[in-house]
């Protein structure tokens, strides 16, 4: 029992990396042997997620809505989304005659990349992780703020009027909201004193920061909510799509496997700001632990790491799709009016705060 | 809409787009096109005629009986009224003395239709603003309403209910019991609708200020309806020429002095309300006696000019008739309420948002094929 309870993923990867070694012996071919092992079964894993998103997304959306949702194809409907996806890939892979068609086509692909290079930095569960990098928060905010150039490039080149205003609102909207969710992020790197997520999350290991770290912890754990649903497009933010008034924005002229691939990153983009938060704020994949209590910590840790991490994160994606079901949109004066009048100034105060409470020790 | 195929940005740098005739929030073939400077709107230009029909012209070769079933297909959400007021034209131009009962079934069904339209409004200003939720919760109560009349008139939107003298049939036996379901199951949903949707705070920001309509700029456009009455202007036909025994009724007129998007929501969710008020009075003292008045077999009015106007979902739908004394008009002319209400948007949406453009298209609450006809 002591060994399932202190059994890291670490050393699975050790035993694969061991069997490898023996079978190759060029270093070179091991390494990117390993990188496309790797990189396979986690794109496996995110069209999964993705199929497991949209089809949460319909559940919750019907249960919001007083509806059943997809309940035909397959058992309870959960084959419904991978038929929309052998729709999609059936359709045409039509390029609009007013596109600028390299630009064009070039859009999805940017927009899935920098989705999927996000992922690399987080950690799935106790030393269950694909990329240790000592600067993970720096490197995802980083990487998933490059979006907003496949966002303009597919609004851009599609040639239709309402896809470029879509897409300049996205310039506007995308850029703004990153500074709220530095800021939030930042509060939490002051407590920790590293920008490596694992660092962060073995922080937490006698309680959860947004229960350690009072009142502006959990500012800004509401902060970095509202303004990575922003910052994913999701409504009430989601001026760039707006299908009520710009029938889709930046994607309005794109169908088949490309709007798929906007798609998916839409729901990756979910995944990587909810298990961002997850691991951040509410302790990854530690148990719920507190700190002294060491029997009650004993007996949270017979739960798998990998539960934790999964259950709290499909929690918050929960919260994020139960906004999208029930707010109306926002305008577009009065998304920048709530980013740069409150939101903005609430999180510099509220990092000041925080550091003041590192400084002095206050916290737990 | 491809760039290039209309002047995409004009000598003035105005960015030049179409908002219809196909787009999901005209609510049917209106074509909007308008300058943008940046996401301001700078001008907006109705083009209209996409689903003209030519209800009028056709109205002169129907009969006095047959001419009200085309009228359903101008506002459909208010087909009860509109063809009650073809109903009350011809009853007035021939002197025809209702019976107690027939209105007191037509004043139910109006304004049962009325509160449907309303919930329908209630759903569609959701959906615009990007809710979609509020459609579904409002779906509950219209289809329990869209269910009573078609057990009651056969369909259930275009009724084709009323005729010259009285209804077409008499009511189905439970009438009473299922309207007060309906009504029951209304009142205790209600507060779901503000909570989901009125009282939500994004809801009230995108509506207030939004679409400022005068009280003079509601008189010179013409603007009737829930849309006049939120910039205050007293307009409601069954109060001021009460018609069918609405003067026998006890219901409030709402007015609002706000004028703005706000405003015309506060009238709408109130005349709800209203509505259910007016029905409530009714349904437990229909009186007993004959469903429609003895009317000849060929209807011909006297040589002369008649109209009637009634209070329909939307405002003031107005029939006029030209008649030389023969079995058909010689000319009908229809006072819409949508195509005044229509002439507001250019004059309001001015120095708005493209954002807020649909939120005034919401709550103007048009029915495009009323405004062609």
């Amino acid at each position: 029992m002591k060994t399932l309870l202190s059994y890291s993923f670490s050393s699975l990867a050790t035993h694969i990396h061991n069997w490898l070694k023996n079978a190759i012996t060029n270093d070179m071919l091991l390494t990117v042997t390993e990188m496309v092992i790797v990189g396979v079964c986690l794109l496996v894993f995110l069209i999964l997620l993705a199929f497991f998103l949209g089809y949460m997304e319909r559940k919750v959306a019907a249960f919001m809505e007083l509806r059943l949702g997809p309940n035909r194809v397959g058992p309870k409907g959960t084959l419904q989304i991978i038929a929309d996806t052998v729709k999609l890939l059936f359709k045409e892979g039509f390029t609009p005659d007013a596109a600028d068609k390299f630009l064009f086509n070039l859009a999805p692909g940017i927009i899935i990349t920098t989705a999927l290079l996000a992922v690399a930095p987080i950690a799935y569960a106790k030393g269950f992780q694909i990329w240790d990098i000592n600067i993970g928060v720096l490197y995802i905010s980083s990487v998933s703020s490059m979006a907003v150039i496949g966002i303009l490039m597919a609004g851009w080149s599609s040639g239709n009027k309402y896809s470029l205003i879509g897409a300049m609102r996205s310039g506007a909207q995308i850029v703004s909201y990153e500074l709220s969710i530095g800021l939030s992020l930042i509060s939490i790197v002051v407590l920790t004193g590293s920008l490596s997520l694992n660092d962060i999350v073995e922080s937490q290991a006698n309680g959860w920061w947004i229960f350690k770290g009072h009142i502006p912890v959990a500012i800004a754990f509401v902060i970095f909510v509202v303004a990575s649903t922003a910052e994913i497009n999701r409504a009430p933010f989601d001026l760039v799509e707006a299908d009520q008034e710009l029938t889709g924005g930046f994607n309005t002229e794109y169908a088949g496997m490309k709007f798929a691939m906007f798609l998916m990153a839409e729901y990756i983009n979910l995944f990587v700001v909810s298990a961002v938060a997850a691991t951040i704020f509410l302790g990854g994949w530690m148990p719920f632990h507190i700190g002294g209590m060491t029997g009650f910590n004993h007996i949270m840790d017979y739960i798998p790491s990998s539960i934790w991490f999964f259950g709290k994160t499909l929690f918050i994606i929960f919260i994020i799709m139960q906004f999208r079901w029930t707010f109306p949109r926002l305008r577009i004066d009065q998304l920048l009016n709530l980013e740069w009048k409150y939101l903005l100034p609430i999180s510099m105060v509220n990092v000041l705060l925080v550091t003041l409470m590192a400084i002095m020790g206050w916290h737990f | 809409m491809l760039l290039g195929e209309e002047d995409c940005i004009n000598e003035e740098g105005e960015f030049v787009i179409n908002i219809g005739p196909q787009h999901p929030s005209t609510h049917g073939v209106l074509r909007l096109k308008v300058w943008l400077d940046g996401e301001t709107i700078k001008k907006v230009e109705p083009h209209l005629g996409y689903i003209h029909r030519s209800i009028e012209k056709m109205s002169e070769s129907f009969s006095y009986r047959q001419f009200i079933y085309i009228t359903s297909r101008m506002d459909y959400l208010s087909a009860h009224m509109n063809n009650q007021a073809c109903a009350l034209v011809v009853e007035k131009a021939l002197q025809v003395e209702v019976p107690a009962r027939a209105q007191a079934i037509r004043i139910i069904l109006c304004e049962l239709s009325r509160l449907s339209s309303h919930i329908l409004w209630f759903a569609s200003a959701g959906l615009d603003l990007g809710g979609v939720t509020p459609f579904f919760y409002a779906f509950r109560e219209r289809e329990a309403i869209n269910s009573i009349m078609e057990e009651t008139c056969g369909a259930r939107l275009t009724q084709n209910f009323m005729v010259p003298g009285g209804v077409i049939t008499d009511l189905q036996p439970d009438f009473p019991k299922r309207i007060k379901e309906v009504l029951k199951q209304f009142k205790d949903n209600y507060h779901e609708y503000n909570e989901i949707l009125i009282g939500n705070v994004i809801f009230q920001n995108r509506m207030m200020d939004v679409g400022v309509l005068t009280k003079e700029d509601a008189i010179a456009l013409g603007c009737t309806g829930p849309v006049a009455r939120a910039s205050g202007l007293s307009c409601d036909i069954r109060k001021l020429y009460p018609y069918d025994g609405y003067e026998k009724l006890k219901f409030d007129e709402i007015l609002v002095t706000g004028g703005d998007s706000w405003a015309r929501c506060q009238v709408r969710m109130a005349e709800m309300l209203q509505s259910v008020n007016i029905i409530e009075q009714l349904i437990d003292n229909i009186p007993e006696g004959e469903f429609v008045a003895k009317t000849k077999n060929v209807l011909k009015l006297p040589k002369g000019e008649f109209y009637q106007r009634v209070e329909t979902a939307r405002g003031e739908l107005g029939v006029y008739i030209v008649s030389d004394g023969s079995a058909t008009p010689y000319r009908c002319k229809y006072r819409s309420p949508n195509f005044a209400n229509l002439s507001a948007i250019p004059h309001i949406s001015k120095g708005h948002k493209i954002g807020d453009l649909i939120a005034i298209m919401a709550t103007i609450d048009l029915i495009i094929p009323d405004i062609d006809r």
